[in-house]
């Protein structure tokens, strides 16, 4: 066949007239259903709740898997799963009947023996699930429909523990899948919650979907956070990567999207003037900004240093790098716990409040004799949270007099790094930035960084023993006046001892088309209730 | 013919033992752990180092790298440590956006730039020469990313002519998958444009000043037939490598126009690998583009053959 140059203006005119007629919609998955189009935060890369902590795989999973309770915007745990509970008068054996109609995706009902299993393996993994089982006596199924928990001694928060929004969570898994290694991954995704996840469909990176699951029967209250009846109002919800934000910007104002989950906040005033587009904050629970210290070497063993460091960070500096200059999305806060939550309090957090001191700073720098040990600043350049708090901690250690040995790499290697215990001139460190979810920070249940126990602490190894036992207090307190006072000795005995240096509270902004409505903040994106015209 | 195609078919088993032990070695000796992105962030070192062991990330080189080599021999590229897929599904998941992004690119680059050189060289000197060799100099010079980020700007957001993210599968109908392409292979193909016709115009001048041109035109041929029939014909081998060396500019073009473009192809999949670590799949994909690329070589070596009638393996 030879192509002459007629054969090429007719193609050229064809294409030039299926143009003219305007684009052409993409084809829809299934004529007439109700799809939403939803752009997480990250990558869905894998979908086990319990042998990856990420937030993502967590809000992925509250469609597929249920949980025996889930906390409200009170942070107070509901029955979900479970029809009614009883704790003995000694506190020692809680007993728990699940609702009926509980079914899994593959059609066979929810049992306690499933329960059992997913609990066993979920308090492998989880802090408050670690601190069950080292009190447990047993752990089994009374019939189908009951499961009984023994334990040694009391264990006031319980419900706390099964309903809690911080990773792991304690979703329940048919007993097959629940009894894989928590340390390996699951290979089937079969759950009870009120959406299939379409296996066939996922791409890791490009698209995860997830199906209505007609059997579930949702409870009678209004959703609320993690609690109440799930209600989910599509036929199909489309989990849509997009790692470039000025792509989903794009997209959501082109309408090819439904729902980004974080805007990134230097596009926030663009997506403001387009009347299409309805923006609200997406979790109130915020984050808390850290700067973490190695505790084990110099010059962060020494607490006249991390005094020092202390009464010169200025949190504005470190939020207005992070969110930029709208006060909507940020706040001092000279405290280990979530602004606006029932606990939270500034006791002892003077040091961080007020005009910033340099000179002070530098006077106790002296005192403390230190004398120019360099400090390696782990900076993860590929998450911008990260990568502008290390640069106005290079700014701030420079102004106090102290050496930054800046090393400007990927969060991979951050993670890697911050495990070495060696010196932070042979692949050690001195200190790395993180942020915290503020539904971690509400208690010291997922508060990681506040733990001082030595060896045993999280990521810089934090040694305080007086702060260990506070802490432990708290898990025993039996009315919230009793633990209010506990955390604030927890926060103020922690300031003083400066385990770790919050950068200040800020949140982030989530944007939907105008045309969905229902949507509600909370720790995870709430697709409950929501709808689309 | 088939001889030499086989001899340089059997050639490539070293080159890929190579490019794997390289890419092994290298991913080795790297920082970063996967455990530790797995874990999360609220994660005890303890939970991070049970994970490392359960991935078998804490064996040694040697016993990790004859397990791989021995998967690979037995034809399996392993499975993601992340997802826990099949390395080998999730590239098949991969390869129709990229391979179709790189066709639409390829076919449009040389439909645009072959004429353009040819013009360029046949008015060399005139306004028209230097204003295309400029449109080269800015082809090479603007980033992928800013020309897709302009494209999307002015052809989806204020004409709403074209989608601004996506990918369509082609079985689900030729407008639907071209529609997704056009502006991701026009972003990409800027600076591929730019180097052929560049490469095409030098090559026409050496053409166009040889006696047998010039021949041509004392025995009245038209203009066109003697640029396009007579030497582009004779232009033609250096263009071919260059388009053949172009596919590996467009491979690593691919992972950012890819990213502009929300397109679910290889080039973001490498980039998702590398962040992670997920060693099996960066194996994976680096030894099957290692492969593309010995296979479109060896391609270039062969359509020599039926441009150029002297050239004879």
């Amino acid at each position: 066949m030879s192509i002459t140059r007629r054969t090429v203006l007719k193609g050229a005119g064809a294409v030039g007239a299926i143009a003219a007629t305007g684009r052409l919609a993409a084809p829809a998955v299934a004529q007439g259903a109700s799809v939403l189009k939803f752009v997480p935060q990250a990558n869905l890369a894998n979908f086990d709740p319990i042998w990856g902590t990420q937030y993502v795989v967590r809000n992925a999973s509250q469609l597929v898997w249920d949980t025996l309770y889930g906390v409200d915007d009170k942070l107070q745990p509901q029955r979900q799963m479970v029809e009614g509970e009883e704790v003995s008068s000694d506190g020692l054996t809680w007993t728990f009947k699940l609702r009926p109609g509980l079914k899994f995706h593959d059609g066979e009902p929810v049992l306690a023996k499933d329960v059992v299993a997913s609990l066993t393996r979920w308090s492998a993994r989880d802090p408050m699930g670690l601190m069950i089982k080292a009190i447990q006596k047993d752990l089994v199924a009374v019939d189908d429909k009951t499961v009984k928990w023994v334990l040694s001694r009391p264990y006031p928060k319980m419900l706390l523990a099964l309903g809690k929004a911080g990773t792991p969570v304690a979703f329940i898994m048919p007993e097959r899948i629940a009894k894989t290694d928590p340390f390996k991954q699951i290979e089937e995704y079969v759950g009870s919650g009120p959406m299939k996840f379409a296996r066939s469909e996922w791409k890791p990176g490009a698209i995860a979907v997830f199906e209505k699951f007609k059997d579930y029967v949702p409870r009678s209250e209004a959703p609320m956070w993690l609690s109440g009846g799930k209600v989910v109002n599509f036929d199909r919800i489309e989990w849509i990567i997009m790692p470039d934000p000025a792509t989903a910007s794009a997209a959501l104002q082109n309408g090819e999207i439904d729902w980004w989950e974080t805007p990134l906040s230097d596009l926030v005033p663009v997506l403001k003037k387009n009347r299409n587009i309805k923006l609200d904050i997406a979790d109130p629970l915020g984050n808390v900004g850290s700067f973490r210290l190695n505790h084990l070497y110099p010059p962060f063993n020494d607490v006249k240093i991390r005094r020092a460091v202390q009464m010169a960070l200025s949190q504005e500096d470190y939020m207005r790098a992070v969110v930029g200059d709208d006060t909507n999305l940020w706040k001092p806060c000279p405290s280990f716990f979530t602004p606006g939550t029932p606990l939270y309090t500034e006791v002892g957090g003077e040091p961080l409040k007020g005009k910033r001191d340099i000179e002070a700073a530098k006077k106790l720098l002296s005192e403390a004799g230190y004398a120019g040990q360099p400090v390696t600043c782990l900076v993860a350049q590929d998450q911008p949270i990260t990568k502008a708090q290390g640069e106005i901690t290079a700014d701030l250690l420079k102004k106090i007099g102290m050496t930054v040995d800046f090393v400007a790499t990927d969060w991979g290697t951050v993670g890697q790094r911050r495990a070495s215990k060696n010196e932070p001139g042979k692949g050690g460190w001195g200190m790395f930035h993180t942020w915290h979810a503020g539904s971690d920070c509400v208690s010291p249940v997922g508060n990681i960084g506040i733990r001082t126990g030595g060896e045993k602490a999280w990521f810089g190894w934090p040694d305080n023993p007086a702060i260990e036992e506070e802490i432990a207090k708290w898990y025993d307190a039996k009315t919230l006046d009793e633990e209010k006072a506990i955390i604030a000795n927890v926060n103020k005995m922690g300031m003083e001892h400066v385990t770790y240096l919050p950068t200040g509270f800020f949140l982030t902004y989530q944007a939907w088309r105008s045309n969905v409505s229902g949507i509600v903040g909370g720790p995870t994106p709430s697709f409950f209730g929501a709808k689309k015209a | 013919m088939l001889g030499y195609i086989l001899k340089r078919v059997l050639a490539t088993i070293p080159v890929m033992v190579f490019v794997a032990l390289f890419v092994f070695s290298l991913l080795y000796i790297a920082p970063g752990d996967p455990a530790a992105v797995i874990a999360g962030d609220q994660a005890s070192p303890e939970d991070v180092e049970k994970i490392r062991k359960s991935l078998g990330l804490d064996r040694p080189f040697i016993a990790r790298f004859a397990e791989w080599s021995g998967q690979i021999l037995r034809g399996d590229l392993g499975r993601s440590i992340f997802t826990g897929l099949p390395v080998a599904e999730l590239i098949a998941q991969r390869i129709e956006p990229t391979v179709s992004l790189m066709i639409v690119t390829l076919l449009l680059s040389v439909i645009v730039a072959i004429p353009i050189g040819v013009v360029a060289a046949w008015m060399s000197g005139t306004w028209l020469d230097r204003s295309f060799m400029g449109l080269a100099v800015l082809g090479f010079s603007i980033p992928v990313f800013v020309v897709g980020y302009l494209l999307a700007y002015v052809f989806a957001l204020q004409l709403d002519w074209l989608p601004v993210q996506g990918y369509t599968p082609i079985s689900k109908g030729f407008w639907p998958w071209l529609e997704n392409l056009i502006l991701p292979a026009i972003a990409l193909g800027f600076v591929y444009i730019a180097l052929i016709a560049r490469i095409t115009r030098a090559t026409m001048l050496e053409v166009l000043s040889q006696d047998y041109v010039r021949t041509a035109r004392a025995k009245g041929l038209a203009e066109g037939g003697v640029l396009f029939l007579h030497a582009l014909k004779n232009a033609a081998v250096p263009i071919i490598t260059v388009i053949g060396i172009g596919v590996a500019l467009l491979i690593g073009g691919a992972v950012v126009t890819e990213s502009v473009f929300a397109i679910p192809g290889l080039g973001r999949l490498t980039i998702d690998a590398i962040v992670r670590r997920d060693y099996p799949l960066i194996q994976g994909i680096v030894l099957m583009f290692s492969f593309v690329y010995v296979l479109v070589n060896l391609a270039v070596d062969l359509i020599y053959t039926l441009v150029d009638p002297r050239i004879r393996y």
